[in-house]
């Protein structure tokens, strides 16, 4: 076991995460059935919202990821501006649609709720708000890199646009709490166990925040490794056109 | 620099007409606006500050790309790169043509598009007040977005995809001000923000247009 460094070989990355990927895609559709299965089938109705309440098994979680794919994706946005590892930055491309597809989960799965219990599709409230920012925040940085064509420049460029659009985002989500009052419940989750969901929501959920995560890292090293075997082959035929 | 400041304006007012272009648009939003939701003064003064931050974010939105545009066209980028000046430098002072060209005089037609808008009359100060204070920050955080599409020949688009979301945070606290000032409400926590946002993009944000212009001459 040498130093986490050796990861950024892309030989070595996709031999390892060739490993890797069956297991944790198997992981991840046994927690994601699992836990839907268990939440949708096996809790009881809340006495307030009905069935509604069931709709967590999938917001929370998709939220959560929505945030944490960002940080992961401006992790290794700083990891290629410093060591310059071209599978950090392909890793950091890969990450960005699927996490802006949790966030329009999120967004979603949050409006088919708000619908009956609020009485309305959308609210400019600061926690929705926010995340409509970050989904804007999405398509920009996945735009800029499909608009550029060198590959280099395009890492260079992503990167930086990452990390002000993560100080502009986190502006955002203060500016926007200062803005307007809320109507979104404080959180579901924290680690101290004060106001948490009931006991029988909490462990479906974990078990579906699991597969979420779990999903999120196969979609990740399963991206990647393409944007590896794109890249690679472009070289090849590259390669091919200079004979 | 100054030289490169002077240079800048001269261009920015002789040629192209870019100068006037951006308050025409200013106009022409705040024209349209009544046009949109009716005539009703009530409603117009209501909305008044909301929409002159609006209709002043849009034209300095449409000004952005001729930041660095020209000069990369021309190749006077690449000799202004290889300056005894720091990139950072450059950066600042195109980022300050443009706020002299463009947000000044926004800030200047402010007060007077605000007739047209039925501005109460106690949102006038706040209102010129906060656009002083926001549209430094507008001009600096266009620079980035421009220093990033630069090299791109369909940039225009994009450019407004990547800079709108960071407009975000001075929109609202300088339209906040503006709102809560008319309403008579204490207005200090969104002037000290506007001014803590506009502080802090000029202090760093050139040094992350900077690097960006450093990879697309690269």
């Amino acid at each position: 076991m040498g130093s986490i460094w050796e990861y950024a070989n892309p030989k070595k990355f996709i031999t390892t995460t060739d490993r890797l990927l069956p297991w944790v895609s198997a992981l991840a559709l046994v927690a994601l059935v699992g836990g839907l299965v268990w939440g949708f089938f096996f809790t009881p109705d809340d006495y307030k919202q009905g069935s509604t309440v069931k709709i967590i098994y999938l917001h929370v979680p998709s939220a959560l990821m929505a945030i944490n794919a960002w940080m992961m994706m401006l992790v290794a946005s700083l990891i290629w501006i410093v060591r310059r590892h071209h599978v950090s930055a392909l890793a950091a491309r890969a990450a960005a649609p699927v996490g802006a597809v949790m966030t329009l989960i999120a967004l979603i799965t949050g409006a088919i709720w708000g619908q009956p219990m609020w009485g309305t599709w959308w609210e400019w409230d600061p926690r929705l708000t926010s995340f409509l920012i970050l989904f804007l925040f999405y398509l920009g940085y996945m735009a800029l890199w499909a608009a550029i064509e060198d590959d280099d420049t395009a890492a260079d460029l992503t990167s930086i646009l990452c990390l002000v659009g993560s100080v502009f985002a986190l502006l955002s989500r203060y500016a926007v709490n200062f803005w307007n009052q809320g109507l979104h419940q404080g959180a579901s989750l924290s680690m101290d166990k004060e106001e948490n969901v009931a006991d029988v929501f909490y462990y479906p959920l974990l078990v579906s925040i699991a597969g979420f995560i779990l999903l999120f890292i196969a979609l990740v090293f399963l991206r990647t490794q393409t944007e590896i075997r794109a890249r690679r082959m472009r070289a090849l035929l590259a390669r091919e056109r200079m004979k | 620099m100054i030289a490169l400041l002077t240079r800048d304006l001269r261009l920015a007012v002789r040629a192209g007409g870019g100068f006037g272009l951006g308050l025409a648009f200013f106009l022409i939003v705040v024209v349209l606006v009544p046009f949109g939701v009716g005539p009703e003064s009530g409603l117009l003064s209501k909305i008044a500050p909301g929409i002159l931050w609006l209709g002043a974010l849009l034209a300095c939105l449409l000004s952005l790309d001729r930041i660095f545009a020209l000069d990369w066209e021309d190749g006077s980028l690449d000799l202004l790169a290889t300056a005894p000046l720091p990139m950072e430098a450059i950066v600042s002072i195109k980022a300050l043509a443009h706020w002299i060209t463009t947000g000044l005089p926004l800030v200047l037609a402010a007060p007077v598009f605000g007739l047209l808008l039925n501005l109460p009359d106690a949102g006038y100060v706040p209102l010129v007040i906060s656009l002083l204070l926001g549209t430094p920050a507008l001009s600096v955080i266009g620079t980035f977005g421009a220093a990033l599409t630069v090299g791109l020949k369909r940039g225009g688009l994009l450019l407004s995809l990547l800079v709108l979301p960071l407009y975000v945070p001075t929109l609202i606290f300088g339209a906040e001000m503006a709102r809560r000032s008319i309403e008579g409400l204490d207005a200090t926590t969104p002037l000290l923000m506007l001014a803590g946002i506009t502080c802090g993009t000029i202090a760093l944000l050139p040094f992350a247009s900077a690097a960006v212009l450093r990879v697309n001459l690269r």
